[in-house]
């Protein structure tokens, strides 16, 4: 045994609904708030003598996230049949992709804290969702709503090669962002579309024969947030601390091997649902039911020439090509929409600079989406339009404090940008003689403020600018009065 | 090939079926029957024989992405054992077992 410091060591199964109009199998519609019961069909409710049938989106989906996860696509794919009993599962089987999946290998780089790292997929299949069970507080019965039973649901298994609570969380946040930029999931976390599994262990230093040396595997079932992903796991690797050093000969991968736990988010903790003795018999096999996906050439490239720019790719290059700080690209790069507006934005701007854009998009426009919760796309102007006032305040027009209220005027009327600065007559004044009487009056008016600064306290400056803008209306240019203030108190 | 009774309670279990002793035994000799006769197909060599996926030689049948009605609520429950407010209703099941 050794006294190395232990490596978590982390791998992580990702479940995500794609984004059909309907079920893997059958042509039920897929919807979230539908009464119980009523988007089902013979099919997904198991009957016997029917017939499954593939949904071409869904696959055609799948291969779109494997190729973009930078893997392989074999010429051939085919269905199983995985068998267990619960109520929420209406045939007694899952069908899902046992051993020849529709995409194998790749990898996902993750940006975190500055640095990226880089996390291997082995492997992108298809499968089909259960029903939803639902646990009554009074009585002694569980009730079922099978409308989510053969969802199209998409499993991204991962490599060990995360190392980290926080990794954890950015390898999720990361895969999140990935599928809703390529429009394969929505991933709507409230509503369950996304869900994780990681499997953690600790490799603590080497056996005797130099062979490194596992904790046994923990698999926390069906986390539905960031957040309790990173908890559950940093959990996990303590409480694997504690193990190991409660008995370092006994709990290990080849004594105990692998186990399934849950998580209590309340109480910040993990449970063991099924140990190694108790694990699951699947009873694998073909599905008779459903023919091979035979993926040719011709189709999989067209799924790729149809690929967008990757996030990952596409933050490098707001870094590169704008000259961005890390924070404003990946802050710019996160949704899809917010990408292609912003440089759309940049394009059309005649003299706000990319990193004056930068700001633009996330002082103004980007707090509008966020107060207001609402997409992109649904606001009434366009990249254009932010451009025209940025535009007015860089060139001097208005000054940045009145760019913004204009900003927010322009989506609460429509307007253009021109037309509210000229109704509202806005335009800034940097005319030297008006200003000259303005500040006259201000230094006048605040004696206190004007002798502060003459004995030196520089803060004082910026409330008698403040008072300048007031008697102003906020149309004076602050650089002006500034320049104006200091000679005169200076001079 | 002969199935230890073990064997049998086990793929009992699996199946949610409960055996009379009995029926072990019977089932015992069908199923090792079964396997005997499955078993003839080693003797076959199929080294160089690619695995059967499926018995059909067809491959991509796909369906288009396109939502149709699917049965009524009612219907959807009717013969269910049990059913209320449109749920079927099922004994009372704590643990998550699923693994979707």
């Amino acid at each position: 045994m050794s006294g190395a410091e232990p490596i978590p060591t982390i791998g992580m199964e990702v479940h995500l609904h794609l984004a059909t109009h309907t079920k893997m199998f059958c042509a039920c519609a897929v919807e979230y708030d539908a009464p119980p019961n009523s988007r089902v069909c013979p099919v997904c409710l198991g009957m016997p003598g029917v017939l499954p049938v593939m949904n071409r989106k869904a696959v055609e989906l799948a291969i779109r996230m494997a190729l973009a996860l930078n893997g392989t696509i074999p010429d051939f794919a085919k269905w199983d049949r995985k068998h267990y009993y619960y109520p929420d599962l209406p045939k007694n089987y899952q069908i899902s992709e046992y051993d020849q999946p529709l995409g194998v290998g790749g990898y996902l780089d993750v940006p975190l804290d500055g640095e990226t790292f880089r996390v291997g997929i082995t492997r992108v299949h298809l499968e089909e969702d259960a029903g939803k069970l639902m646990h009554p507080e009074d009585g002694a019965c569980s009730v079922v709503d099978l409308n989510r039973t053969g969802t199209p649901l998409l499993e991204v298994v991962s490599e060990p090669d995360i190392h980290s609570a926080e990794q954890a969380r950015a390898y999720g946040e990361t895969l999140r962002q990935l599928a809703v930029y390529l429009a394969v999931g929505d991933c709507n976390m409230q509503l369950g579309q996304m869900r994780f599994e990681p499997n953690i262990s600790l490799q603590i230093g080497t056996d005797e024969k130099g062979r490194p040396r596992f904790t046994p595997i923990s698999e926390i079932k069906n986390l539905n947030s960031f957040r309790s992903v990173e908890r559950a796991v940093a959990f996990e690797i303590a409480r694997h601390r504690q193990e190991y050093e409660d008995d370092p000969d006994g709990y290990t991968l080849e004594r105990l091997g692998k186990s399934t736990r849950g998580w209590l988010d309340d109480r910040e903790e993990t449970f063991l649902q099924r140990s190694k003795e108790e694990a699951n018999d699947y009873r694998y096999f073909p599905e008779p039911d459903l023919v091979p996906v035979v993926p040719d050439r011709k189709w999989v490239d067209t799924i790729r020439a149809g690929l967008p720019e990757l996030p990952e790719h596409r933050r490098r290059r707001f870094i590169k090509e704008y000259g961005l700080p890390q924070y404003d690209a990946g802050v710019l790069t996160a949704d899809r929409e917010v990408a292609d507006f912003y440089e759309e934005y940049v394009r059309s701007a005649a003299n706000t600079d990319a990193k004056t854009a930068a700001n633009w998009m996330m002082q103004d426009v980007m707090r509008i989406l966020n107060e207001r919760k609402v997409a992109i796309a649904e606001i009434r102007i366009g990249p254009g339009d932010v451009a025209e006032v940025s535009d007015m305040v860089v060139t001097g027009t208005i000054n940045r404090s009145t760019g913004s209220d204009v900003f927010a005027k322009m989506l609460e009327s429509g307007k253009s940008a021109a037309e509210i600065v000229e109704e509202e007559n806005l335009a800034q004044t940097s005319d030297e003689s008006e200003l000259k009487a303005v500040v006259d009056r201000v230094i006048a008016e605040n004696p206190g403020p004007a002798e502060d600064f003459r004995g030196g306290k520089e803060r004082a400056l910026g409330r008698l600018i403040g008072q300048a803008m007031r008697a102003t209306g906020g149309k004076a240019n602050p650089k002006v009065v500034r320049e104006i203030l200091v000679r005169k108190l200076r001079g | 090939m002969a199935l230890s009774k073990d064997e049998v309670l086990k793929v009992g279990a699996l199946s949610r079926i409960r055996l009379t002793d009995d029926e072990v035994e019977r089932f015992a000799g069908q199923l090792s029957s079964i396997l005997d006769y499955v078993d003839k197909l080693n003797e076959l060599d199929t080294s160089g024989v690619e695995p059967l996926a499926h018995a059909l030689p067809l491959h991509n049948v796909l369906r288009e992405d396109e939502p149709r009605p699917g049965l009524d609520p009612q219907k959807a429950v009717g013969g269910a054992p049990e059913s209320a407010g449109g749920f079927f209703r099922v004994p009372r099941v704590i643990d998550d077992g699923s693994s979707a």
